[in-house]
């Protein structure tokens, strides 16, 4: 690793002394090219593949709010309120708010709906820190407030080349009661509202119970059996590339 | 920790045959939304013992605790197997979303670990860790764990004060107090009589009458209920 390192640190100062040298070609020469006051040092960097796949039956996943940080710090907790960026990213499926209001070393925002069966992948550069954890949320989009992803995975251990994945669980943001009526529910089986500021739920974050739909006696809900969901609705692989 | 683990090495090259004492943290969190978690039992106990086995019919002392939330009987038989056990770390219900911690807990020489409380609202639901073993050594462990059915009571999910006691069929409380009422009772029958994976509540969305007294909106959970994180010192 330490020799590597170096190597690498080499090739980016031969660069740099490189294009400096072209630089000097250009200049007119009434002005004398400034001497750097700094030695230039090159920003040790890792990248990281992560691929999601949507592993459910008919629910379509929000784009994903996707942030590698340093270790320590969860975006949401078992028991706890959710932020309002996590609400608005569980409600509505947007995840600008939630990727905004968390501090990371790189963060990156989905653009596209992720469909059952089909796979994205995201490529992340990060620059080198003592430790380096994956945050990554996904609305559920055909319920009130459930999304997916993991919160404080640790990938610092993984070595260039290797891979390590988790079929993620499924969380209720506590914040809409699970009504599963057309009008509060974003995705395609209803078409309703997705964000609203109110909390008229437990307000804390846990596992989700499942959604009943029509087809369970839920005659309110614009949900069919096709709908229902078990734990696994994402799975998650992140490789490290560089 | 060096320290440590030089002394536990020596120790069992005093004493080749005997299992290390450990030390260990167990933090259990209840995953859910709308369970209570009844007083639990945290078992440290020997290769041989078991509070519940899937497949296997629950003992007195089981049912005891998945129909009334009751763990004297299980503690009993553990203690009498010499186990250690933690009663109710969480000094009453876990509520949804809670954490409880036994702290610095010697276990002696036994290195399983099993847990048990009764989910309520269910007939006979509990949240059960069936012998894990202990790592020997230090670190940090997450495990996660399902609801059970005791397999000793028809699901027919009325609440019925005064049901706890084995036998009696019932929910016998649901501390959320968010169910309904006059039920017809979803089933009279308990197929499976073994300890099983719980299939999870049906519930219905009527306040009053329908077959269930709770709410399938509220009521139901998909596996795992309770996250466990063991720390070994």
């Amino acid at each position: 690793m330490k020799l590597k390192r170096i190597a690498l640190l080499t090739a980016a100062i031969s660069t740099l002394s490189f294009l400096t040298a072209c630089g000097g070609d250009d200049d007119d020469d009434t002005q004398p090219t400034p001497e750097p006051t700094m030695e230039p040092t090159a920003e040790p960097m890792r990248s990281f593949t992560i691929e999601l796949k949507n592993t459910t039956n008919a629910q379509p996943l929000a784009p994903a709010g996707i942030l590698v940080h340093e270790a320590g710090s969860s975006a949401w907790s078992i028991g706890s309120a959710a932020s309002a960026g996590l609400e608005v990213l569980a409600e509505s499926g947007s995840p600008a708010d939630f990727v905004a209001e968390q501090s990371a070393l790189a963060a990156v925002s989905g653009t596209e709906v992720l469909v059952p069966g089909q796979s994205v992948s995201f490529d992340v550069d990060v620059a080198e820190s003592s430790s380096m954890s994956l945050t990554l949320a996904s609305m559920l989009v055909n319920t009130n407030d459930a999304f997916t992803g993991v919160s404080d995975w640790d990938i610092a251990d993984l070595a260039m080349g290797e891979s390590k994945q988790v079929s993620a669980h499924i969380y209720d943001a506590g914040t809409e009661a699970n009504s599963e009526t057309a009008a509060t529910i974003p995705g395609p089986a209803a078409g309703g509202e997705g964000f609203n500021a109110a909390r008229d739920d437990v307000d804390f974050v846990a596992m989700h119970p499942g959604v009943v739909t029509q087809d369970d006696g839920l005659s309110s809900s614009a949900l069919t059996e096709a709908h229902r969901f078990n734990n696994g609705a994402v799975l998650i692989r992140v490789t490290r590339t560089h | 920790m060096k320290i440590k683990h030089i002394l536990i090495t020596s120790l069992l090259g005093l004493c080749a045959s005997g299992a290390a004492a450990e030390t260990i943290s167990v933090k259990i969190t209840n995953l859910t939304q709308g369970l209570y978690f009844t007083p639990l039992l945290v078992a440290a106990h020997s290769e041989s013992a078991h509070l519940f086995e899937v497949g296997s019919e629950a003992s007195e002392q089981l049912q005891a605790m998945a129909e009334g939330g009751d763990i004297s009987g299980l503690a009993t038989l553990a203690s009498s197997v010499g186990a250690v056990s933690s009663e109710n770390p969480a000094g009453g219900l876990l509520t949804p979303g809670a954490s409880t911690m036994v702290m610095d807990w010697d276990t002696g020489s036994n290195d399983r670990l099993s847990i048990v409380a009764m989910l309520l609202p269910t007939n006979d639901g509990f949240v059960g860790l069936d012998s894990w073993t202990i790592p020997s050594e230090a670190g940090t462990y997450t495990i996660m764990l399902n609801g059970y059915d005791a397999g000793t009571e028809a699901n027919n999910e009325l609440v019925v004060e005064g049901s706890g006691a084995p036998g009696m069929l019932g929910i016998p409380a649901n501390p959320g107090g968010n169910s309904g009422s006059d039920g017809t009772g979803v089933t009279t029958e308990e197929g499976n009589s073994t300890v099983h994976i719980h299939r999870g509540t049906l519930g219905d969305a009527m306040e009053s009458g329908g077959t269930s007294d709770l709410n399938s909106s509220i009521h139901r959970w998909l596996n795992p209920v309770a996250k466990v994180v063991i720390t070994v010192q």
